[in-house]
């Protein structure tokens, strides 16, 4: 507990704890889009592999439970830093410049409130079933749980839609900013490999937030459908 | 050329200070920026007015005492280039011009332009040094070093201490200074036996003295004069990680 403490005080370690919960963050995301772009395959595809992850059981708990715990500790070394840095200039200057500073850069912290905000919202609609719980119950024709028609009846409300795009387009700008700072947080910075790690994070950003956008835009274009027998409410 | 400069003045450490407007006139092109507050202040003496307090020693870019902040840009937007080295060519006449002091927790203003930046020495005196021993002098070359560490220490070696990467820093960090003045003995054999308490107690008063964290978003090394690079922090980053973890005392 006294080294946990220690290494919150720190600004340096609590650099790095965000960049070990992010680094975690961003793999549990590659892995979540790559598995979520079954949508294009299929029901019975998608509705196999969300049945794999559920009877993973207790493991399902402890990856669900670890990735929790890893957003906590990001979050509360964010807000920590956030106050330190502000409070380390009491008196602004009249006249506000940025040289080189990036738009994401400077805007981490709001990035980063709307993913929580989105993030409630989505754990709310999809995993807990609150915020659409009429399509919730749905099961295909051999009885598994219907994963795939409870998310393109969900993505075709143009508005949960929109949001779900908005809020992917904002990841994208958080990550465009912190996978590269990551590597410097870490202490990997060499001019031999400076520019591949600024084109990992623009590639690995895009890959990301297009894998995840490419559902609903599916779903919005049709191409991908609802099967036949299961009709919007 | 003449100018219009608005200057923040502060009486002492406790005033609340403010922006004046001035107006110069007469300003030649080759004149430093330093030497164009020095004509204002000529006119407010005999105006029997307090003239602008700044910083300056040497006027020549070697020193790090100048500092001020010129249009938000600490040092001016010259790149690699104190205030002290920046000429009035680069301006035209009829220009507005805004100098602030250093912008820190840190850094309280003292008066005027002028900033304490003993935080800085604090640092220094953490563990900014090598232990070596006195008497005979060793002799030349008895401690082989390649020329390529030798190198990158004076690149570090480099920074004067002016505090303008805390100045420009978004959150008044003091990372690029304390990882220019870590790193420079990172790559010296003279800098290994004290490496790991070096980069510990540095980084702890640094910390103490209520600068801010680094976030990665480089505008130390844009306005840095001596063009340190941020790949110091990635080196103290590495440093202070690693002692962190095996550090036994
Ligand atoms: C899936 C979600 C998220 C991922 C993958 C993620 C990833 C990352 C990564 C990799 C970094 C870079 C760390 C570094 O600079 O070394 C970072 C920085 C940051 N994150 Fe997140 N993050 C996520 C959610 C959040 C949330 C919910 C917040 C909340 C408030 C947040 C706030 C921040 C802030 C403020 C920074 C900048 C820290 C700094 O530069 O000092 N992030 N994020
Ligand atoms: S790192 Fe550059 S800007 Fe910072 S104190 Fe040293 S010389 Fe000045
Ligand atoms: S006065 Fe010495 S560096 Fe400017």
């Amino acid at each position: 507990m006294s080294a946990l403490v220690r290494f919150f005080q720190s600004t340096i370690l609590s650099k790095v704890v965000m960049a070990g919960t992010g680094l975690v963050l961003v793999l549990f995301l590659l892995g979540h889009m790559i598995g979520n772009l079954q949508m294009h395959i299929g029901q019975e595809k998608m509705n196999v592999y969300a049945e794999t992850l559920q009877h993973l059981g207790g493991v399902l708990w402890i990856i669900r439970s670890g990735l929790l715990l890893f957003l906590v500790l990001h979050i509360i070394a964010s807000i920590r830093l956030k106050a330190l840095n502000l409070s380390a200039r009491p008196e602004a200057y009249a006249f506000k410049n940025t040289v080189k500073a990036t738009l994401a850069s400077r805007t981490m912290i709001w990035t980063g409130v709307m993913i929580a905000l989105f993030l409630t919202y989505h754990l709310l609609h999809f995993t807990i079933k609150a915020t659409n719980p009429q399509f919730g119950g749905l099961v295909d024709a051999v009885g598994r749980h219907d994963v795939y028609s409870m998310v393109v009846l969900g993505y075709q409300n143009v508005l949960i839609s929109i949001v779900y795009i908005a809020a992917m387009v904002l990841l994208g700008y958080h990550l465009i900013h912190a996978i590269e700072s990551m590597f410097q947080t870490l202490g990997i910075n060499h001019p031999k490999y400076n520019s591949f790690i600024h084109r990992l994070s623009v590639t690995l950003s895009l890959v990301i937030v297009i894998g995840f956008i490419s559902i609903p835009v599916g779903v919005l274009f049709g191409w991908i459908a609802l099967p036949a027998g299961v009709v919007a409410l | 050329m003449k100018l219009k400069l608005h200057i923040w003045r502060q009486k002492h450490a406790q005033d609340k200070g403010k922006m004046v407007t001035y107006e110069v006139d007469g300003i030649i092109e080759d004149m430093s920026f330093l030497e164009m507050l020095d004509v204002l202040n000529e006119k407010l003496i005999v105006n029997g007015e307090e003239p602008v307090a700044f910083d300056h020693d040497c006027r020549e870019g070697i020193c790090g005492a100048c500092s001020l902040t010129i249009n938000g840009i600490p040092h001016g937007f010259e790149k690699e280039t104190t205030i002290c080295q920046l000429h009035m060519r680069h301006f035209k006449d009829g220009d507005t011009i805004y100098i602030e002091p250093w912008r820190a927790r840190a850094f309280p203003v003292i008066k005027d332009l002028v900033v304490d930046r003993a935080a800085f020495d604090r640092i220094m005196q953490a563990g900014g040094f090598v232990s070596a021993h006195t008497g005979g002098v060793p002799d030349a070359n008895a401690t082989p070093i390649s020329k390529i560490d030798a190198d990158k220490a004076m690149d570090y070696a480099a920074c004067i201490g002016c505090g303008a990467c805390v100045a420009a820093c978004k959150n008044a960090s003091a990372m690029l200074f304390v990882a220019a003045k870590v790193s420079q003995y990172a790559y010296l054999p003279q800098g290994q036996p004290e490496r790991k308490k070096r980069v510990l107690n540095m980084v702890a008063q640094m910390d103490a003295e209520g600068f801010g964290g680094c976030t990665n978003q480089y505008e130390c090394e844009a306005v840095c004069p001596k063009g340190i690079s941020v790949a110091a922090i990635a080196l103290m980053n590495r440093d202070f990680l690693k002692a962190s973890l095996t550090d036994a005392s």
